[in-house]
Order: C-alpha cells, then structure tokens, then sequence
C-alpha cells in the first residue's frame, strides 16, 4: 500500500525514467539490444521507426507482466513473458505491414528479432514482476528511450558521414558523376565514407559513444 | 490457491494461451485487406518499373497499371492463351511446382509511347531462399529494356545486391536470343561479362550462388514464354 500514497513523480520515480537515458543506459552501460544496433541504424528513418516500436513493446509488456506479476505461475514466468512480447511484436509488424509497408518491409526480419531483443526480456525479469504498473511503465519509457537515444545518434553518424544524408535529405550536398556537377561539400571533392554503411562501424560508433559517455560520466568508472 | 500446483500452471497457460490467441486472430484478419492491397499494389510498382514507369506511389499504382498495362495473359506451355486464368492472381511461389503443363505462365503487355512491352515475371531459388523478379522485352521479344528483382533472404552485401540499380541496369540493352534467333538467355558471368557480350552481366562478386540463381530463374522462365513470341 505504501507505493499507493507515493507521488505519481516522486524523485524515485523520475530516476526511473532518467537513470536509462545515461547512468544506466541498456544499450552504453548494459550493453544489451547490440545485435539490432548494429543492423538498422545504416539510415535515419528505420532506427527511428526501430525505436518507436521496441519503445511501444518494451512500455506494453512491463505493464501486462506487472499486472498480471502476481498471478504467473513462477514455473512458467519466462514462457508466459516471452508470450506476451512475442504477441506484442506480432501485433507491431502486422499493424506496420498493414499501415507503414515500406518500412516493414526495410525493417524485415528486425521487427520479429524484438522478441530476443535483451533489453526487454530482462526489463520483465528484473523490474515489471516484482514492481507495479505505474513505476513498471516508467521503466518502460526509461529503457525504451535509452535504447532509442542511442540508436538515433548511432543512425545520425552513419548516414551522414556515410550516405551523406539524414532521412534520406541530401545534407552535404548532391553527389554527381563528376566532381564539376556536385554540389555542396562533393563539390571539394569530399567522399562518403562507405565503411560507415558496414555493420562494423556501428559498433565502433557504439564504442567511440561509450568512451565519450564515461569519460563525462565518473559515476560509470570502475574503482580498482 | 496454490500458485506452484500444476493445476494452477496448466489453467494458468491455458487460459492465456487463448487470450493471446483470440486477439492476434483478431488483428490479423481485421488487419489483411489493407496489408493485400499493399503487396497488390507493390506489385503493379515493380512491373512497371521494368518498363521506367517509376515513381509511382502506392495509391497511384493501380490507376498507372490499368493506363500503361494492355494486356494480362496467361499462357499454357504451347503458348496458347488460357481465358479462363486472371494472370494477375497467379501466384508463380505455387504455380512453379506444378507440372509444366499444368503451369499457367503470366504475361503483361504493356504499352508507353506507341511501343509494345512484354513483361515476364521470375521466380526462382537463390542461395537461402526464394528469389523473384520481373523482366522486360521490347518489341522484337529479344531486347532487355529493364529488369528488376527481389529476393527473401539472400546474404545483405553479397547476394541481396541483386536488388540494387548497378545489376539491374545492366540487363538493359541486352538479348536474349542469338543472330539465328534461338534462345540463349542471359547470364551472369563470374569475373565479369565482356562489354560486347549481348548476353551476359557482371555477377556480383561473392554472391556466385545467388547470381547463378538469378541466370537459371530468367533461362528457365523465359523459355516458356518462347512458343507464344514465335506466334505472335
């Protein structure tokens, strides 16, 4: 009853929202969620739409899981949560098959990979099946933004400085045959970098990122 | 109640078992008309980018395939025309297992600028799954004016390049019968085609597998089409 009489935004509560974005982030801190990092944030556009729907899928399942929590046979908790994400993931590709083709279509077989997406199997394990709805749901908006956030910069680097583009927009300039019909940066005679279109890349973008965030961040230093 | 007796777990994974079950039977049925119209309307998309109507979107597609597609057919082995088929609904995914004269083989003629298209669509195997396409023919049914494919689950970087501009548009130009007219196809040649090759385009390096995939589904598609084009 005590978590009754608790604020709607008390300051533990706030910390679960913003704790993911940067002390514990899922993807820099825990790295967890690498797999589908690395693959769909060659543009802009699916990360974002990426993003969006393990956001949603991650928020749905700690809900459902915390309000069902105290009734899961504790025999069968893992199956009855990989049933719920799973039916949630199912339901997310075929309302994006149905209203967003070109992006199911783009996003493919990562739609389905949610499922074995870490970060919200273990959201379910270590928060929803012991915490309520309300905090559960925060947590949700916590990790799913955090995951987003990192997606996003992870998406920005790589299309830029690897297509030369954001949302597909031509940012550098045009890019022609020939260095006389460029535009823009092309026009010196600036090259995309196509290493940046390779997985690899995003997961040395990932690193430069940790490095960055650690070195800002002490709390996230290892004492020795 | 025991949370931890059996009766509890099976109840338990029953009754949420058919919840979950219900709703998703629910949205997938409410949902299939909108996702039917989509892959329809891809479809007509990509048949007529093989003869550069490009950029059509979506909801344009049906009104620009009805303008520029003439004719559907669907043809028997002999190169007949069966009526009685909608060469539209064939799906080549079950159509190919058939026998071959059991096989309806779909046409679409098309006409832009006073020029007659044929547009022949593929279906074949890559290295991991199913790949497919569609094929253009100018007039003289000899001459490649486009081609376009797509694939399930060929290897990204490798064999999935199938899908990108630099080896569809090399098929452009190209023929696919000899100067005694009979059909040799087009063939992706490992290690490069030579450029007076009229029946032959780089293979993607890497994705031999894949590319030969794509040598043998236009072969083996298109020698069907051979007794209706002889005809007419």
């Amino acid at each position: 009853m005590a978590e009754g009489k608790e604020a709607l935004f008390s300051k533990q509560n706030k910390a679960l929202l913003s704790d993911p974005l940067n002390d514990n982030n899922p993807i820099s801190v825990q790295v967890l969620g690498i797999c589908s990092a690395l693959a769909i944030t060659v543009q802009l556009k699916p990360a974002v739409v990426m993003s969006l729907a393990v956001l949603f899928v991650v928020i749905a399942s700690n809900v459902i899981v915390s309000l069902i929590r105290n009734l899961i046979p504790g025999r069968i908790r893992i199956i009855v949560q990989l049933l719920i994400v799973a039916s949630l993931v199912i339901l997310v590709d075929q309302v994006l098959k149905a209203y967003a083709y070109d992006v199911s279509k783009e996003l493919s077989v990562f739609v389905g990979l949610i499922i074995t997406n870490c970060i919200v199997m273990g959201r379910l394990e270590a928060f929803a099946l012991a915490n309520g709805p309300w905090k559960s749901f925060l947590d949700g908006v916590g990790n799913g933004a955090g995951y987003a956030l990192i997606l996003v910069l992870v998406a920005v680097f790589r299309e830029l400085l690897g297509s030369g583009k954001l949302f597909g927009i031509e940012i550098l300039g045009h890019k022609a045959k020939t260095i006389a019909d460029s535009t823009g940066l092309y026009a010196l005679g600036y090259e995309n970098n196509g290493f940046m279109l390779l997985s690899p890349m995003a997961l040395i973008t990932v690193g430069i990122i940790i490095w960055v965030q650690r070195s800002k961040n002490r709390k996230l230093i290892e004492q020795h | 109640m025991n949370k931890n007796s059996n009766a509890y777990t099976f109840i338990f994974a029953i009754i949420i078992v058919t919840i979950i079950a219900g709703l998703l039977a629910f949205t997938a049925t409410s949902l299939k008309p909108l996702q039917d119209t989509n892959v329809k309307a891809e479809k007509m998309q990509n048949i007529l980018g093989t003869v550069g109507v490009t950029g059509v979107s979506r909801e344009e597609a049906e009104l620009e395939f009805n303008k520029y597609i003439k004719k559907q057919l669907a043809l028997k082995n002999d190169g007949t025309v069966d009526t009685s088929t909608d060469a539209f609904k064939i799906g080549l995914k079950n159509e190919i297992k058939k026998d071959e004269d059991k096989q309806r083989y779909p046409l679409y003629v098309a006409e832009k600028d006073g020029e007659t298209f044929y547009i022949v669509p593929l279906y074949g195997a890559g290295l991991w799954d199913a790949i497919w396409g569609y094929i253009a023919l100018a007039s003289d049914k000899n001459t490649i004016v486009g081609a376009n494919f797509d694939h399930k689950g060929e290897t990204p970087g490798l064999g999935a390049e199938i899908t990108t501009d630099w080896f569809q548009t090399q098929f452009t130009g190209k023929k696919i019968l000899d100067e005694s007219n009979n059909f040799v196809s087009v063939t992706a040649v490992k290690g490069g085609a030579k450029a007076e090759d009229d029946h032959g385009v780089d293979a993607i390096s890497g994705g031999t597998i894949t590319s030969d995939g794509v040598s043998k589904m236009i072969d083996e598609r298109l020698s069907h089409y051979l007794p209706y084009f002889k005809n007419n």
